[in-house]
């Protein structure tokens, strides 16, 4: 969390340039960090939980990620919005409150439009309060930045964590069940018995995807723990 | 920065108050959308336990069917049709909650029928579809049994679930198991309900008419479904017999 805490004088160099370009290096940076480099995923190792739980198809996964990625967006904006306003000894727990709020917001649309997979998201649309990255951002980026850089912030974030948990969920339904988007993928090019993986389906499966996803990328990037 | 006291409380009621009104705004405005999703759900449960509805895309359309083709009465322990509940209200049986009714004595339930009737006529019934209600291995499990007309022979099943493993118990909610209780037997050739038993492992040969091919991995999900069946179908007893010995619905009602 402190990690942006270094970001801060560029705040203040931005109040001296005011006529900054809409997608100029920095900002760019700010969006395409979280995707790669600075994923909060596979690099900061957060919001394991969901990424266990939703992976096991790509559609409640997909909707799994618009969800986070909105809330995520929306509560950087909320916060940037009332920095200056909000004390600092309760912060936290106004970010909660937002967070919350949206999230709610966001487990009441799916229910009165996406019946079906509100059914099989259940609890976990809920559970993005608990979602480390959320916080995380709001906490580390969203107070100290301008509303556009948070949104900014918001989307990279939030597409570094979609992009992962998609890509677990394609292996783990095309390995687990034998189908993308609930489409045969084994039968439609004529291997109708192919075996699927019951380890995929489990949260096992999960844990083996992510662990070589992080495997590949660290060796590409050369991150290394500290 | 460090802020007066009265500055945060003021600012945290503030906050409380906007949030809290935003919430009760998208309740109050989602609520018939939620509501009709629920409705929904239900009749594609209930028509699913008959019929294969997984050509009909259009919520209309689905709503359309049940009307055309589903009628519905509540009934007690003892068989006998209920059209108000204590209060004097009327009951719906498609309103009543069969996780709410769950939690009270066997003999207190409201038990909700469903009627399927005949294409060619109208007025011979199908079908007996029976909610039902119970535990799996980790949560609540549900189900909607439907009867042939000779209210012996399974027409088809619809399982539901909250939390059963997926892959496992959560199984009971794919077509390839519930297609298994197809064409089984409730009663024996004595006419006493034995119910059906999903059996232990997968693949088991030689089933009789009371039993159903299990799910490998899933055995405590498979009781759990068992025991709901036997608790439901004597539940049901009353209104069973009531129609057997009348030789027809038409005259239960």
């Amino acid at each position: 969390m402190s990690t942006e805490a270094l970001e801060a004088p560029e705040v203040k160099e931005e109040v001296k340039q005011p006529a900054e370009a809409l997608f100029s290096k920095r900002r760019r940076r700010i969006v395409a960090d979280p995707l790669n480099e600075d994923n909060p995923i596979t690099i900061q190792v957060l919001g394991i939980c969901s990424a266990l739980a939703i992976t096991i198809k790509m559609e409640p996964t997909l909707v799994m990620s618009i969800a986070v990625v909105s809330v995520i967006v929306f509560s950087n904006l909320i916060i940037s919005l009332m920095r200056n306003l909000i004390p600092g000894r309760v912060r936290i727990i106004v970010q909660l409150a937002i967070i919350a709020t949206l999230v709610t917001l966001v487990s009441e649309v799916l229910k009165a439009y996406y019946f079906d997979m509100y059914k099989v998201l259940g609890a976990f649309v809920g559970l993005i309060i608990t979602n480390c990255i959320v916080m995380g951002r709001l906490e580390a980026f969203a107070m100290a930045n301008k509303p556009y850089d948070s949104i900014l912030d918001g989307l990279g974030s939030g597409f570094g964590y979609a992009w992962i948990i998609l890509v677990v969920a394609f292996f783990r339904e095309l390995f687990g069940s034998g189908s993308i988007f609930d489409f045969k993928v084994f039968e439609a090019i004529g291997l109708p018995n192919f075996p699927t993986n019951g380890l995929m389906v489990d949260s096992i499966g999960a844990f083996m995807v992510l662990g070589i996803l992080i495997w590949v990328q660290r060796s590409k990037t050369g991150y290394v723990e500290h | 920065m460090q802020r007066s006291n009265t500055y945060i409380i003021l600012f945290s009621i503030v906050l409380t108050v906007v949030l809290g009104g935003l919430l009760s705004l998208a309740s109050v405005g989602l609520k018939p959308a939620q509501d009709k999703q629920v409705e929904l759900d239900t009749k594609k449960k209930i028509l699913g336990a008959v019929m294969d509805i997984s050509s009909i895309k259009e919520p209309n359309e689905l709503l359309a069917l049940y009307d055309q083709k589903v009628q519905s009465l509540v009934v007690n322990y003892n068989g006998d049709v209920v059209t108000q509940d204590a209060k004097g209200n009327p009951v719906v049986a498609e309103k009543v909650s069969i996780q709410k009714n769950y939690r009270f004595a066997a003999e207190d339930r409201l038990y909700p029928v469903f009627k399927f009737m005949n294409d060619k006529d109208p007025s011979k019934v199908e079908a007996y579809i029976f909610p039902m209600f119970g535990s799996g291995l980790w949560d609540w499990i549900s189900g909607y049994l439907a009867v042939g007309s000779d209210l012996n022979t399974i027409r088809g099943v619809a399982f539901d679930h909250k939390q059963e493993t997926p892959g496992l118990g959560a199984r009971i909610t794919s077509d390839v198991v519930q297609k298994r209780f197809e064409g089984k037997e409730i009663y024996n050739d004595n006419d006493e309900l034995v119910s059906v038993k999903m059996v232990k492992g997968e693949g088991n040969p030689n089933l009789t008419a009371h039993e159903v091919d299990g799910m490998s991995g899933a055995t405590l999900t498979g009781k759990g479904v068992n025991e709901m069946m036997v608790n439901y179908l004597t539940c049901y007893q009353g209104y069973i017999k009531k129609v057997k010995a009348n030789g027809s619905s038409v005259a239960v009602n």
